[in-house]
């Protein structure tokens, strides 16, 4: 039964097997990254750089004549990058904080994606790109994702404690001489390149889910950072595992299963977490009594 | 320098080998000293030169001075307040000072220090005390300067920081979050990663709103420490009467710096009263500095 439920759709199923390696590779690149988009208050930024990414991909589709893998992967990597670029600069000259660039940025790129890809092709393109397809990975892909995965992993191992002491108290960053600005140009690097991986997987709109949701969920049932991080990566593959089998079974879609299924631990985690809300109606220890 | 004198087996003359090394090692003697002299001299040199310097300093936003012409030394190990009334720009010369601002005129020199002596303590609110991290992982990025990105921070190092803890009363919050401090809690926190810090230069922005009495007295009794141990102190201040009770020097800001001296000339209520008359809007038609 178990054997049935678990491991036969792994076992008889090629596709599904491409599927978990890249969605394990994609836990552990992404949800570490989405950790410190949740601290820093910067869930919009990533999704303005997912839909930056959208319409990269909407300019390669165009210029490519149709979805293939290299010139969508280096569209959306120009495309994030210009965008972070861009809202650098809009920021530092201007009134405007980051949050607000973000948005702005993330409506102009959604609009721009659509209204190319609508004008250029079909309804079937878009949804492949707004939702992807896990079951259809092929090499380059797997490659790609897990090699945007280690770089990701070691890109943050090195840039960690810099990146924290930015988030926590840029000023002192500042006053100490530190290149704060650079740190954070970094990871919203890692951010891009992670979330280019994953949309052929689980499609722009999906990426930026399991990213998220795992960094949420884990804040609720953890106050130190590391143990978060920890946490949301685990999050992150139950999310996948789990989500890859539900689309399995009941031939779902597979980016929406995996996000459902991050979803649902978001939602039992904001019931029972450590920081949730069921911990407020618990009597108190001094009313014991 | 220590050249050993080598023996002359050829030469039979044994009275100027002797000779010879007896000149030798009063040679060395006579090179020693003045070494050790000139690094003396050096030292004396550039410790009583060493200084803070504002040259005809203007720091602006959008164009508009917060302070200007701004001229005067903090001499090294001073400890020194600043005061004036509300948007005078005594946080924009602190910021000027940590090289957060730079000026739009004029210049700062730091005569004897580096840019990286100097540790900045801004207004409170402007830390994210939700980020979930412990009260000495804050406290030992105070190590930054020492330790960069991917330096250990060894056990001895950790137990020096919750020793530094433990002088602002702190003891048993090591591994306490941020979340739970209180303000005054957590202004002592800062002032324990100041210690570590270890600078020349200690810059504090209204270290004392929202802290209570007690508090108060610790953490003055620490900046008391830091002035006998020869760091130069820097510190915007309101209250008036604390600062003739602790601060030998003070500078009176309104924009322009009114008085800089003896807290007890300084303070004179002919200054405080110029100061008062100081005009705090900016004015888009304000008179050209002949300065």
């Amino acid at each position: 039964m178990i054997y049935h439920l678990l491991i036969q759709p792994f076992a008889e199923n090629e596709a599904m097997r491409r599927a978990l390696a890249v969605s394990i590779a994609m836990s552990l690149g992404s949800a570490p990254l989405g950790v410190f988009l949740v601290l820093r208050r910067m869930s919009l930024a990533g999704d303005t750089l997912s839909h930056g990414i959208f319409s990269g991909i909407a300019i390669a589709f165009v210029i490519a004549g149709g979805i293939s893998f290299w010139p969508m992967t280096v569209g959306g990597i120009i495309a994030g990058f210009g965008i972070t670029v861009f809202n650098t600069l809009v920021k530092r000259n201007t009134i405007l904080k980051e949050d607000s660039t973000f948005a702005g940025a993330y409506m102009l790129s959604l609009a721009t994606g659509v209204l190319i890809i609508t004008a250029h092709g079909g309804d079937e393109e878009l949804v492949h790109i707004l939702f992807g397809d896990a079951f259809r990975i092929d090499n380059r892909l797997l490659f790609f994702a897990t090699a945007m995965a280690s770089l990701s992993l070691l890109g943050l191992a090195i840039i960690y404690r810099p990146l924290v002491l930015e988030c926590i108290d840029p000023i002192f960053m500042r006053a100490i001489g530190g290149r704060g600005g650079v740190y954070h140009q970094l990871f919203l690097i890692l951010v891009v390149l992670n979330l280019v991986s994953s949309f052929q997987a689980l499609g722009t709109l999906m990426a930026l889910g399991l990213m998220i949701m795992p960094a949420i969920s884990a804040r609720l049932w953890s106050n130190n950072i590391d143990s978060t991080i920890f946490l949301s990566v685990f999050m992150a593959l139950i999310s996948s595992l789990s989500g890859l089998l539900l689309s399995y079974h009941y031939s779902l879609p597979s980016g929406p299963s995996v996000v459902m299924a991050a979803g649902i631990i978001y939602l039992l985690s904001i019931i029972f977490g450590k920081n949730g809300v069921l911990i407020k109606y618990l009597p108190h220890h001094h009313f014991a009594e | 320098m220590y050249v050993k004198a080598r023996p002359r087996s050829k030469c039979g003359v044994c009275d100027l080998k002797g000779k010879y090394n007896v000149l030798l090692e009063r040679y060395q003697k006579a090179c020693r000293r003045f070494i050790g002299g000139c690094v003396f001299m050096g030292a004396m040199f550039l410790g009583g030169q060493m200084k803070l310097e504002l040259h005809d300093l203007t720091v602006s936003y959008n164009r508009h001075p917060a302070i200007h012409h701004v001229s005067g030394v903090f001499a090294g190990g001073s400890l020194t307040a600043i005061a004036g009334p509300n948007g005078a720009g005594k946080s924009t010369l602190l910021k000027a000072i940590a090289g957060i601002m730079k000026p739009s005129t004029g210049k700062i020199v730091l005569d004897g220090f580096k840019p990286a002596d100097i540790a900045y303590l801004p207004q409170a609110a402007e830390i994210a005390r939700d980020f979930p991290l412990t009260v000495l992982q804050l406290a030992v990025t105070g190590y930054w300067a020492q330790k960069g990105a991917s330096g250990k921070i060894s056990q001895e190092l950790q137990d020096k920081a919750k020793y530094a803890l433990a002088s602002v009363g702190l003891t048993e919050f090591e591994n306490r979050s941020l979340a739970s401090l209180s303000a005054g809690q957590f202004q002592r926190l800062l002032f324990a990663r100041l210690i570590l810090q270890d600078a020349k230069i200690i810059l504090l922005d209204e270290p004392f709103t929202a802290i209570d009495g007690e508090t108060m007295s610790k953490l003055l009794e620490i900046i008391h420490n830091w002035h006998g141990e020869g760091r130069t102190v820097i510190c915007v201040l309101h209250d008036l009467r604390q600062i003739r009770d602790h601060f030998p020097e003070c500078v009176l800001l309104a924009r322009k710096c009114v008085a800089w001296g003896e807290t007890k000339t300084v303070l004179q209520n002919e200054n405080l009263f110029s100061a008062k008359l100081f005009h705090e809007a900016w004015r888009e038609d304000a008179e050209v500095c002949e300065a």
